[in-house]
Formats: C-alpha cells, structure tokens, sequence
C-alpha cells in the first residue's frame, strides 16, 4: 500500500503539488487524472524517487521512504516497476536484453534461468517471437508490452505508468489497460497510472483521483465518475460529446 | 548557470561515476562495447590522417629548407618531434574530441530526453557509473595505442612523401630520425594522451547527460561538447608542456 500525505512539490520557486493526498491499494488499478500541467507527472515521479518532495510524506508499506537507508533504498527501488511515456526502451539493446536487464543487475541467476524469467513475462504480454528485435524495429504497442514486460520481470510490489497509452491506438490502448489491470490482480500490485484517456478511466478506474492546480480536486471510483456534480471533474471528464452522451445514457439507466 | 556551477557539477558527476560498478559482468560487457565504439571505430580516421599529415609536415619541412648548409636528415628530425610531441597527442585528441565527443554527449543526451536515464534510475542503477565509467575506462586504456598507431603512421607518412617526391631520400629521413632520440618524449606524449583520453570522455558526458529539453537540445549540447573538450585540451595541453618540458 502507498499512502501519500500532503505532498508539495515546485520548481524554482513555483508550485506544483499542493499538498496532495492520496491511498493506493495493492491489487487494485489506481488512475492519476487531470488536465495537462495539473501535477501528475511530477506526482508520480515523486512518488518512485524521481523528484524529492519539499514537504509531506509517502509511505510505502507502513515505511517513510524519506528515511530509507541506502540499503532500503536499493531494495525498495527493486519492488518498484515502472513504464514510461515513451517506454524508455534501451534502444542500442534487443527486446530480451531490455527485459533481462533489472535481473543481470540485481540477481545472481544463471543465464537458463533469467532467459526462461524473460521468456515467461514476454509471453504473459502476449510477445512471443520478438526476443531479438531491437525496440526501434517495434510498434508503439509492442515497446509498451516490452516496457510492461520489464516493469514486472523483477516481481515488483508497486508499478507506475506515465500516460501507457499516450500514442496508441484505441484498440491496442484498450489491450495495454487490460493487460495492466490483469497483472496488478495477478500479482496483487500497487498499481498507479497516469492517465489523460478517458476510455481508461472507465474501463479500469477502480480508483481515480482527480488533480487540478496541483490539488487533489476529487477521489472515487469509475462508477462514482459518472454520478460526480463536481463541476471541475464533470468539465474534465465529459469535454467530449461521446462521453456526454454515454454519462446521460448511464444516469438516465440508473434512475 | 555560471562556470563555477558548472565545474562543481562536474566534480559531483565524477564523485558519482568513481564507484564499484554494481555488476562486475555487466561492466564488461559495457567496456568491451565502448573500446569498439569509442576506440576501434576511431581507428581509420587517425589511420588516414596520421599518414597524410606526416606526409605533409615532411614535404613542407623540405621545402623551406633551402640553405645547403642544413642537412637533410633534420626533416626527419623535425618531423619527428613534431609528430611526438604534438600532432599525435594533442591534434589527433582534437579530432577524436569532435568525433567520439559528439557520439558520447548525443548518445548520453538522446538517452536522458527519452527518459532512459530516468528507467535506469528508478530501477536501482547508478546511471552515471553505467554510462560513464566505461567510456572511460576505454579511452584512457585505448587511446595510447591509437595515438601511438598515429606516431608510426606520421612518422611513416613522412618517409612515403620524401621518397615519393624525391625532396629527401629515405636514408636521409631515418638518419634524422635517430639523431637525439629522448624517450622521455614518448613519455610526455603518453601523459597529455592519458589527460586528453579522460578529457574527452567526460567533459562530452556532462553536457549529455545533464541535457535539458529535446533533439535540438541535445544538437546544441553535441556542439558545446566538442568545443569545451577542445578548448580543454588545448589549455591542458599548454600547462604540461610547461609542466613536463620547461
């Protein structure tokens, strides 16, 4: 579990996290939504040890990570998996050598049993086949799978996603969400997503915290989304026609 | 930012570059990518350019030697001194510095802007020592035998272009050759090659790795790189002289 508390975060005498709290539940998909410039990027990377944060604290498990030891520090950034924007894939690397990387580093595996890890985690991102292909030669999808791939190889109990599905199209979008939500289950991880897809939100929102100005501006559930008055959520949310119509549609059901 | 952030930042980075690489295996297998891309790779362009500069430091040394009363052995003379001395440790630097010091800080820059540095980072690895410290460890181990390939090659160049062009005979070059040989000149070459080897390695990894922004960032840090590193080298270059010879 990661319970943040009211964290403050800015950058050269300008603010942005006001004093944001938040709790994320292992086995459960949490979103980080708001509009461009709102906080949740750096939310997020200060939450994996990215940014520091001038105030507040975060708590992993129970453990203030302000007060790691190195030692801690080192073990803790092993349980943490994380995909990037733009999957920061080591591109002079092949797919097999990306995944197998946080194990070269952090175990003292033979080569049989790495490549069968790597093998297993490729093929539970549906990647079968492409162990040798360098990220360059990959679709947007695929370098999402392989960074989903390396995120989770090391059995992380946390994992962060900035904007998994930031160029993607719907349908593969759809199958990155999935795949997300079915390994944070599998695996009971804390799972924190940075989102500004709407299709996302609804699909795998078990929790949604809402960030505006650098505060958290609201906090529930997919199914609480859609029954919210607040009118900043609402405004951000429902912008687009389709969504207009689909939030109508639900509350004319729910009635 | 002014200059002494900068030279403080760069102390920082070297503080965090000088560990125990975290895997020794990895390590390796990081060094042996880096002597090819960094040192193997830079073999043809000082091959060719060691050759034919010899070639034209022999040729122009003849040429404005007109008085019959100085003997022809002193253009192997000269051209070696000069070759030693300088063009093989500092001018064959410069040219590694604008071609190893770009590929370092774009390959370092491109890694930083597309959030690499940030994926080894927050998966445990210190990325400084990964990315940097074999690109040291290369240079200041690979460099002595290119620089030394660019001496004989000088060296050699000058005796094809006296043959070549009938100006001074081969016998005439090798007597000047061995004439006042000092080893310690070999000496001094290989000490300024070793600094200009660290030289080019880190100052291009600085401004790669510390890069802010996108590929036009990363453009104009590639172009910072080359121009500190050469400027570095050729202060560097002026106090060992002092230093070593005076």
């Amino acid at each position: 579990m990661i319970e943040v508390k009211k964290l403050y975060k800015g950058f050269e005498g300008n603010p942005i996290l006001k004093g944001v709290s938040a709790t994320f539940h292992p086995g459960k998909t949490s979103l980080i939504i708001g509009q461009s410039g709102s906080g949740k990027t750096v939310f997020l990377k200060s939450l994996i040890g990215l940014h520091t944060p001038d105030e507040g604290a975060i708590f992993f498990n129970g453990t203030l990570s302000s007060e790691f030891t190195e030692t801690e520090k080192q073990q803790w950034r092993q349980e943490i998996g994380m995909v990037f924007q733009g999957s920061a894939l080591l591109d002079s690397q092949t797919v097999e050598d990306n995944v197998m990387f946080p194990l070269k580093m952090f175990t003292k595996q033979s080569d049989e049993a790495m490549l069968a890890r790597v093998n297993f985690v490729l093929k539970r991102v549906n990647l079968e086949n492409s162990n040798k292909k360098l990220p360059a030669e990959l679709s947007g999808g695929m370098q999402k799978r392989v960074a989903i791939a390396r995120a989770i190889v090391m059995n992380p109990k946390y994992l962060f996603c900035d904007e998994p599905n930031s160029g993607l199209d719907p349908q593969t979008a759809i199958v990155i969400d999935k795949l997300i939500q079915e390994i944070t289950v599998e695996y009971n991880i804390t799972t924190v997503i940075n989102t500004h897809d709407m299709n996302s939100v609804m699909e795998i929102g078990e929790k949604i915290v809402f960030l505006k100005d650098g505060k958290k501006a609201w906090e529930g559930t997919s199914d609480e989304i859609f029954k919210t008055d607040n009118e900043a959520v609402v405004n951000f949310v429902y912008s687009s026609n389709l969504f207009k119509k689909v939030r109508e549609a639900y509350l004319r059901e729910t009635k | 930012m002014n200059y002494l952030e900068h030279i403080g930042k760069y102390f920082i980075m070297l503080g965090r570059v000088f560990k125990k690489p975290q895997r020794s295996k990895v390590f390796y297998e990081a060094l042996l990518r880096e002597i090819e891309d960094l040192g193997l790779k830079s073999l043809g362009i000082i091959m060719f350019i060691s050759f034919f500069i010899g070639g034209v430091i022999s040729l122009q040394t003849a040429l404005n030697l007109e008085s019959p009363f100085i003997p022809k052995s002193l253009i192997g003379f000269a051209a070696k001194r000069s070759i030693i001395l300088e063009f093989a440790p500092t001018f064959c630097s410069i040219i590694l510095a604008g071609k190893v010091g770009s590929y370092i800080t774009s390959s370092i820059g491109s890694m930083r802007v597309t959030e690499q540095i940030d994926a080894l980072e927050v998966m445990g690895i210190n990325s400084l020592n990964y990315l940097v410290l074999p690109k040291i460890i290369a240079t200041v181990f690979f460099y002595p035998f290119l620089i030394s390939l660019g001496m004989f090659l000088g060296i050699f160049g000058g005796w094809v272009s006296g043959v070549l062009s009938g100006l001074f005979s081969g016998a005439e070059y090798i007597e000047g050759l061995q004439t006042d040989f000092n080893p310690f000149l070999l000496t001094y070459a290989m000490i300024k090659t070793l600094i200009f080897a660290f030289l080019i390695a880190t100052v291009p990894s600085y401004h790669g790795y510390y890069v802010k922004g996108g590929s036009i960032a990363v453009g104009r840090a590639s172009t910072q790189a080359v121009v500190w590193t050469t400027i570095l080298i050729v202060i560097a270059n002026y106090f060992l002289t002092q230093m070593l010879l005076t």
